[in-house]
């Protein structure tokens, strides 16, 4: 993780990359689970979001290693009798789905104010910055129960299934756009400072040019790091609402809503309903995380 | 400095209305209370009289300035679950909030400082890397999977420990603490240390980053070549420095931890305001709800201020920007 | 972890011994803490259950579930709207004040005054006025069948502890009364409140002086709420508590099987069914070819005949659940066992019911259901969905809080709904009559909001309110209960199992009803 401090380190990200046996590996991780959930439809045994397609009777299989287990499900079945490994995938897939748009909303609405603020600077930045403070006021779930309460009031039908992935993204991007407009803001402010900048200001060139050529490519990777670490954050935060019972129903199961559901199975013996679920969700997030890591250390030591 | 001051917490302010606005329109989507309040073959009749005396019927407007009204005034009103005045609720629940705070605080500072110091001295050594893999593991597992865990090994399989609650509390009028009691002792040390776990990391890889960067400095550098003592230059000089700034944001994110203990205390049944919140929401006890968010967006709203007046008793520069 | 059960060393053991309390004192984990201590302030029975052990009504449940005179020894109706009562005498209260016709005649104007929340409960009572000391007479506005019925949830509270304290007025949220009641007690019941921490401990002492012969032998009650599941199983395993209620039922092997620590299960009175919405034209999933499917009994029975109810008992609640066919369970007034029988689960045969009914290729609806309400309720409703898929019936299922749940039913959002009913605290077969099967309008069908109605049923809800003559009342509740399985009103699932687990040590008797009864309790 401390590649980047040393002198000695290789030039270019991609020669930090491949000297680093710790990037390779969890980026390796990070990707083979990534793909996995975006492939789940197809490689998955069997599709556990289709009602009628599970047996009550199959319903606490073992894993196909242990005593009574099935060939069926390689990983054992759930309360339900849903194949836990049909399950892991297709709910990975729709924690991943909440975790991405999470963050590619926070990033592009966080870092546009962070720029707006820094640039303008006056009362913009004041309103936007009170702003964030509100926001950051609320936890995330308080957030998650206004979003998910004003969806209900707004859409005409009241079934839950169809929205509450949206209402999940939003009540997670709404929370971390903040970070990325602060630190975009205290980027920019320092950058405008610099007297190329305010040459060019004086110069005349046009405000949009100056954030897309100047500012822009230097505020970049902090974002690109923010944004890294955010994705495991929201991926924990999905889990933590679905825990909290706001997040995914149980017909289409995150990571988070099958470990909210194993468990209450935790005493029962049926360790596999939440053991796999759990396991699959603190790699993701961990191998996450250690990308973020040693991606923050590589492009800029600085950001802690 | 006094019209920075003033233009401060006159945004302050505004904030908190904000935040009572945001918290208002909230309750007005989580639930009906009406059903939690009535008996379960309760009439129409029945219900929409208890609708009406609840204010219920009144238009939204006219019921978010009565709110506003009387919370200026202190007067959160009185709990729909158990009719008592919110603001004793609040104050009853204070202290088991705060005291797991700063509990957590301590042991995250306790466990996080010395962790970054080893991690920034010895930064390519096999503990510093155990270290790190293990603290991040920690931050990559949900809370609740924490606390559950901590439980079956410290409470269920060796015993030592209890699963839940404050232990013995004693009573000092204003204040029931559970420090003074050895079971208190016992009973704090698991939900702190699961609600410390991500403070933790947090602080030590700031320690890290830090020690390493003033390390490397000239400042350091000028040390050595006077031949000032190795422990002196690590110690004295630069995790002083290093400090500064980890306590800063540990002061910040103190409001991040009291509305993060809801998923803490109600893992371990700790009696603290988080614990209050969740049943308000099941109930639907609104001024509850109101009150809690209110108290929460006000410790938020009055540590970032506090930074920000500091640092601009600090540094002057900045007072020129809002 | 079973094997570690048992092993307790050193410094922490005794340490665990010493904090103990003495052998006699039962600790108790509920699901929830109590509300409130006014006994006049809510309407939640595992409330009622606990304030039971501090006050005492008029005429109490014996462990049969039968009336038995309590604070009242005898009763009469002398006129239709009137009931005489003669009191126990030589009651005190905790503080030592005595008992008498002014306490309950203070008792019954606190709770039938508007703002008391739990006045519903004793409905139709106008006043009560004291005869002599030791005599009372309860006033009505109709002949009241179910008087009895309702007077054993209705504690009494000592007058002058009301008065001294001003809190003859119940406590109102809106003009911000607040009651001395809320926070404090003073009843007559087997024990006393010694300390109160909400949400985190309640402790009640025995009673010295009670006025019954005590069969409990214990000292003093812990009650102490821990609401998450595992935590509460686990409080239990580590020996910190020693009874829990409710107990997992996924849990109920494991407890089984752990040293020292019995599961407890019995039948409830608690009936879960699905509510069907037949007031709407159309349901609410969708036009369905512009007619509401519901509406055809052909539909509703194959709805039913495609929920495996032994699946679901073996499987879901570890077979402890007992399938229903009637909307009350066995033990309350208007049970029928020729109207307690569910249709054979046939697959085809719901088949062959939606095509005669023109919904062949099926049809799409809603399914309402809660998630943390009943037993394993969402789990319940997700095999049922899928079951219901099984015949081409496309389900969107929501499970949610109940505080969401159940104004979305109140309002007619839903299509299929989920609902439990154990006909507290009154145990008759009045309640879902009244309540569930009467057309809505005014006090009737308050739980109906879904366009069920029946000419007779409703002529049965009128007639069987006033009806003193107990055979000929029970008989009209049997006929509204076989009318309503006629017609497939509601689809009947199953009486949920009360499910607790206590340590060895301690013997508990569990009632239908839930309630927690102490004073039937010992702890060896």
């Amino acid at each position: 993780m401390s590649d980047a401090a040393s002198p000695s380190a290789p030039v270019g990200l991609w020669g930090q990359f491949v000297a680093s046996p710790k990037a390779m590996v969890s980026a390796a991780i990070a990707l083979f689970l990534i793909l996995s959930a975006a492939f789940a439809p197809w490689i998955a045994p069997h599709d556990p979001f289709a009602l009628g397609t599970f047996n009550l009777m199959d319903s606490e299989l073992p894993p196909v290693w242990a005593e009574g287990g099935d060939p069926r499900f390689l990983l054992g079945t759930d309360t339900q009798g849903r194949d836990v490994l049909s399950a892991i995938l297709y709910g990975m897939r729709v924690s991943l789905i909440v975790g991405f748009a999470a963050v590619a909303i926070s990033a592009g609405i966080g870092t546009l104010l962070g720029l707006l603020a820094g640039f303008r600077g006056g009362w913009l930045d004041a309103v936007l910055m009170r702003f964030a403070d509100v926001i950051l006021s609320f936890p995330t779930i308080l957030i998650a129960l206004l979003v998910s309460g004003i969806a209900r009031g707004v859409l005409p039908d009241t079934r839950q299934g169809a929205y509450a992935i949206y209402v999940l993204i939003l009540a997670i991007a709404i929370n971390e756009w903040t970070q990325y407009a602060r630190t975009v803001r205290g980027q920019t402010m320092v950058e405008a400072s610099l007297d190329y900048v305010k040459a060019a200001r004086i110069s005349g060139l046009a405000n949009g040019r100056i954030l897309a050529r100047h500012i822009l490519p230097n505020i970049l990777s902090p974002v690109i790091v923010i944004a890294t670490i955010n994705l495991g954050l929201a991926v924990l935060a999905e889990a933590t609402l679905s825990f909290l019972g706001v997040g995914m129903p149980v017909t289409q199961p995150s990571l988070g809503t099958l470990i909210r559901i194993g468990n209450e199975n935790l005493f029962s013996g049926v360790w596999w309903v939440v053991v796999f679920p759990a396991v699959t969700l603190v790699m993701l997030v961990l191998s996450v995380n250690l990308f973020g890591d040693w991606l923050r250390d590589a492009l800029n030591p600085r950001l802690g | 400095m006094l019209a920075f001051l003033i233009r401060r917490l006159g945004q302050a302010f505004l904030v908190v209305l904000a935040v009572g606005l945001l918290s208002f329109l909230m309750f007005r989507f989580v639930g009906d209370p009406v059903v939690s309040m009535s008996r379960e073959d309760a009439t129409v009749a029945e219900r929409e009289e208890l609708r009406e005396a609840l204010g219920l019927n009144d238009p939204v407007p006219v019921q978010f300035v009565t709110f506003v009204g009387r919370a200026l005034q202190g007067d959160f009103g009185i709990s729909y679950r158990n009719q008592r005045p919110v603001a004793d609720l609040i104050a009853e629940r204070l202290p088991a909030t705060l005291e797991l705070v700063f509990a957590a605080t301590v042991l995250a500072l306790m466990i996080g400082i010395p962790l970054g110091v080893i991690t920034a001295l010895k930064p390519r050594g096999a503990l510093s890397n155990i270290v790190q893999g293990v603290s991040l593991v920690g931050v990559s597992t949900p809370t609740f999977v924490t606390g559950i865990m901590l439980i079956l090994i410290f409470a269920v399989t060796l015993r030592w420990l209890p699963s839940f609650g404050r232990g013995e509390t004693v009573d000092l009028g204003w204040w029931s603490t559970g420090l003074l009691t050895a079971s208190g002792w016992r009973a704090i040390f698991l939900p702190a240390l699961t609600l410390a776990l991500f403070q933790m990391t947090l602080i030590m890889r700031l320690v890290r980053a830090e020690m390493i960067e003033i390390l490397q400095s000239d400042y350091i550098r000028f040390a050595r070549a006077r031949g000032l003592p190795e422990r002196s230059i690590n110690y004295r000089l630069a995790l002083k420095n290093a400090l500064m700034p980890v306590l800063t944001i540990t002061g910040m994110q103190i409001g991040g931890l009291i509305a993060f203990a809801i998923v803490t205390e109600s893992v371990f049944q700790w009696p603290g305001m988080g614990l209050l919140f969740i049943q308000a929401v099941q109930f639907v006890d609104v001024p509850v709800m109101a009150a809690y968010l209110m108290f929460v967006g006000l410790v938020f709203v009055a540590l970032n201020a506090l930074v920000d007046v500091t640092y601009a008793l600090v540094d002057p520069r900045l007072r020129v920007r809002g | 972890m079973n094997n570690h059960i048992n092993i307790c060393t050193g410094a922490f053991c005794a340490a665990i011994i010493a904090g103990g309390a003495s052998a006699e004192t039962l600790r108790w984990a509920n699901v929830g803490d109590i509300l409130t201590l006014d006994p006049y302030a809510h309407t939640e029975s595992g409330t009622s259950s606990f304030l039971h052990h501090i006050y005492e009504p008029l005429v109490r449940r014996d462990a049969e579930l039968k009336f038995e005179p309590a604070l009242a020894t005898a009763w009469e109706v002398i006129e239709p709207t009137r009931v005489r009562f003669t009191l126990r005498e030589g009651v005190t209260f905790h503080d030592g004040a005595p008992f008498t016709s002014a306490d309950v005649v203070a008792s019954i104007t606190r709770l039938t005054h508007p703002d008391a929340r739990a006045r519903g409960n004793l409905a139709g009572v106008e006043t009560a006025e004291a005869v002599d000391d030791f005599t009372v007479d309860l006033v009505l506005n109709a002949a009241d069948p179910l008087l009895i019925n309702k007077l054993t949830g209705v504690f009494i509270i000592d007058e002058e502890w009301l008065i001294a304290n001003d809190a003859t007025l119940p406590g109102n949220t809106t003009t911000g009364v607040v009651t001395y009641a809320s926070d404090h007690a003073n009843g007559t019941g087997p024990f006393m409140l010694e300390s109160r921490q909400p949400d985190a401990k309640t402790v009640l002492t025995a009673n010295p002086n009670w006025w019954d012969e005590p069969i409990h032998n214990l000292t003093s009650i812990e009650f102490l709420p821990i609401n998450s599941d595992a935590t509460r199983v686990s409080a239990l395993l580590s020996g910190e508590v020693d009874v829990i209620t409710p107990s997992p039922l996924q849990d109920t092997e494991r407890l089984e099987a752990a040293e020292g620590v019995t599961p407890l299960q019995n039948p409830s009175l608690r009936t879960i069914m699905f509510g069907l919405n037949v007031a709407r034209d159309e349901l609410h999933a969708g036009p369905n070819g512009g007619a509401n499917p519901l509406r055809d009994i052909r539909v509703r029975e194959a709805l039913w005949r495609a929920i495996d109810m032994e699946a679901i008992n073996s499987r879901v609640m570890r077979g402890k659940a007992r399938i229903a066919g009637s909307m009350i369970a066995p033990p309350i007034a208007g049970y029928e066992a020729e109207t307690d029988v569910k249709p054979d689960y046939d697959v085809e045969a719901a088949k062959a019911l939606l095509a005669e009914a023109g919904f062949g290729d099926g049809f799409s609806t809603n399914l309402d259901c809660t998630n943390d309400r009943y037993i394993n309720d969402e789990e319940i409703c997700l095999a049922i969905a899928s079951m219901w898929a099984g015949i081409g019936v496309e389900v969107e299922l929501t499970a949610q809080t109940r505080s969401q749940h159940f104004p979305k039913v109140d309002r007619g959002e839903t299509d299929i709904y989920m609902i439990g009913w154990a006909t507290l605290p009154a145990m008759d077969g009045f309640s879902p009559l009244s309540a569930m099967l009467a057309t809505r309008d005014g006090d009737w069908g308050g739980n109906n909001p879904n366009g069920y109605s029946n000419p007779r049923v409703d002529e049965l809800a009128v007639m069987s309110a006033s009806e003193v003559d107990e055979d000929k009342r029970v008989a009209l509740i049997e006929e509204a209960i076989a009318i309503a399985r006629e017609d497939i009103a509601y689809i009947p699932l199953h009486q949920q199992p009360l499910s607790w687990a206590a340590r060895d040590n301690v013997d508990i008797i569990q009632f239908p009803d839930n309630y927690f009864r102490a004073w039937h309790y010992s702890v060896n």
